[in-house]
């Protein structure tokens, strides 16, 4: 390892895990560089947290290097493990412990002396506003409140990297909002890389950098507005009288290819909608019913890259049967 | 080094702490024992006159170091599977990542199950003046120590099933295939020198029937009830311990 980037705090090289024949990870390779959010964005099924259990020393790989904070994932475990912090995809809390409880004896695994450990749990869960439900059991938090407390305990031995595979799964719209906060807190107040995953293309943009990842592939990588702009510009969507002879004449003036979309819209992507909108309406051949505009987003970068949407309710039978197969092979 | 034996005691205090706290449990584990040693040693006893030999009257007392074995073993095998329940919960996650080796968490649970048998068989002892079995201070601590032993055997067994059993449905299969002929060819409930052959060899391989006998021994000294000399329980209960706790921490230690 000559060329190892000193800002790099992950090293991952032609990495490869296969579960009984299914390449969960197909050799892929990136870099996570120090004090950056780093994304991983893909569909369920696609390899996330396949990669991210290998690189925090719970699965063994096939083949590929892995090194974390020049450690290398294979030899050298228990280093690893003590400079990280981990929120699972599942709750791995002991819901028959109180949440104080639950930081004491994180603490004590990870040799945190005793006469700080009490001041560093007050600390993380006030900063998770869990302060006044310390003393309860565990069992009587909600799913968010959980979360929390497990993300304040990631943080309680001052990891120098922060996983967060799936932070908000499963969560409302506004307990989602608020895990978010704190996640963009947490990056404001501390010396922390945080490596996230999620399949919620809007979570994603808090990320420095995104790695797109699909059957096991990384597909892309980039910040999210380098990403948003292999678009080629916004994206109008229309609907129109009479859309086979304007899908003709968008052909002509913009050379763009056009899609069509829901409900009878068709789709497509232009440089500057601001000036394109009001000149188009004045020249259209046909009558335009409705039009709008708006920035790219990860999502349309997914689409645009396979094809295909990334939500869950749009998964297709493959990405399922992957889905399913990994599962069984984690357990 | 220090880290590693904080990681053992930090498994072991989880442990010990969910048991206090589960007080159904603690009060469900005299159930058992109870319905055994006064329902079923009762009526077995009184049916001698039945079948005749004699009055049954010591049967009881034969019967009660069986119970307080039985208690240890339930006790200290399901503490161990629940790494099981750890892992179907999540919190085993928690664990697997800390810096700690696998051995100091198989360590840990050992210790947790084997503490947890402990303290059950110890209150069970609390019915001996009932059957005017005398316990001393000396006889207390021998069997303290026997139980001890007896559950860290069964305790490394638990863990080698909990490293390969990866789903809780496998337990009711593990306790009507293993826990419960392991108890019955115990020498538990009936003494075993008379028995038809067969029985015989299979307890004899039954690592549970020197746990027994040795429980007996510290509790009655019983000439007639004894079917080993105590140095060869010791042996082979520390034996198997020792063997059983190398395969499962190897086990548990395999990644995937």
């Amino acid at each position: 390892m000559n060329d190892i980037n000193a800002n790099n705090i992950i090293e991952v090289k032609n990495l490869v895990k296969e579960f009984k024949g299914l390449r969960a990870v197909d050799d892929i390779t990136f870099s996570v560089k120090e004090n950056e959010i780093f994304g991983f964005l893909g569909p369920n099924g696609a390899g996330k947290t396949t990669t991210i259990n290998i690189i925090c020393t719970l699965l063994s790989k096939t083949s590929g290097e892995v090194t974390l904070g020049g450690y290398n994932v294979a030899r050298e475990r228990n280093k690893i493990r003590n400079c990280i912090g981990m929120v699972f995809q599942d709750p791995s809390l002991d819901d028959r412990l109180t949440a104080l409880e639950n930081l004491y004896f994180h603490g004590l695994l990870y040799n945190i002396p005793r006469s700080a450990l009490k001041e560093r749990s007050e600390e993380v869960l006030k900063m998770v506003n869990l302060s006044s439900r310390k003393n309860n059991l565990v069992m009587t938090y909600s799913g968010g409140m959980k979360r929390r407390l497990e993300i304040a305990r990631g943080l309680l031995h001052y990891p120098k990297i922060l996983f967060l595979d799936e932070p908000t799964l499963g969560l409302d719209p506004q307990t989602r909002n608020k895990i978010w906060d704190y996640i963009i807190k947490l990056k404001k107040s501390k010396n922390i890389t945080i490596f996230l995953t999620s399949h919620y293309m809007e979570e994603t943009e808090i990320c420095d950098r995104i790695a797109i990842i699909d059957e096991g592939k990384i597909i892309a990588l980039d910040t999210p507005d380098n990403l948003k702009n292999t678009i080629g510009g916004d994206i109008i969507t229309i609907l129109s009288e009479e859309n086979v002879k304007l899908k003709k004449y968008i052909k002509e003036i913009t050379g763009s290819d056009i899609h069509d979309a829901k409900e009878g819209e068709i789709r497509f992507e232009i440089k500057d909608s601001s000036s394109f909108i009001p000149k188009f309406i004045k020249n259209s051949p046909v009558k335009i019913l409705s039009i709008s505009a708006r920035k790219p987003t990860l999502n349309d970068v997914f689409l645009d890259l396979t094809g295909r949407e990334i939500r869950e309710e749009n998964a297709s039978a493959r990405d399922n049967l992957r889905m399913r197969m990994m599962r069984r092979m984690r357990h | 080094m220090k880290k590693e034996l904080i990681g053992v005691y930090t498994i072991w205090l989880r442990d010990i702490k969910r048991y206090f706290r589960d007080r159904p449990r603690i009060i469900a584990s005299f159930a058992q024992p109870i319905l055994f040693l006064f329902v079923l040693g009762t009526g077995i006893a009184s049916s001698f006159s039945t079948f005749g030999g004699g009055s049954g009257g010591d049967f009881l007392n034969f019967m009660f170091p069986g119970i307080v074995g039985m208690t240890v073993l339930f006790t200290s095998f399901f503490s161990a599977m629940s790494i099981v329940w750890d892992r179907e919960f999540g919190f085993l996650k928690e664990v697997l990542v800390a810096p700690i080796s696998r051995t100091s968490i198989v360590v840990g649970k050992l210790l947790g199950g084997s503490t947890i048998a402990m303290i059950q068989g110890a209150i069970i002892l609390l019915f001996s003046p009932l059957l005017k079995i005398p316990i001393t201070f000396v006889i207390f601590f021998k069997i303290i120590g026997i139980m001890f032993l007896v559950a860290m055997t069964i305790a490394t067994l638990g863990i080698v099933l909990a490293s390969v059993i990866k789903s809780m449905q496998a337990f009711q299969v593990i306790t009507n295939f293993l826990l419960m002929p392991m108890f019955f060819l115990s020498g538990a409930l009936f003494p075993l020198n008379n028995t038809v052959r067969w029985m015989n060899i299979v307890a004899k391989i039954n690592p549970l029937s020197y746990g027994i006998d040795s429980m007996r021994f510290a509790m009655l000294n019983n000439p007639a009830f004894q079917l080993y000399p105590l140095w060869l329980d010791i042996v082979v209960l520390a034996s198997v311990t020792v063997v059983m706790s190398i395969l499962g921490s190897f086990l548990f230690s395999r990644q995937d």
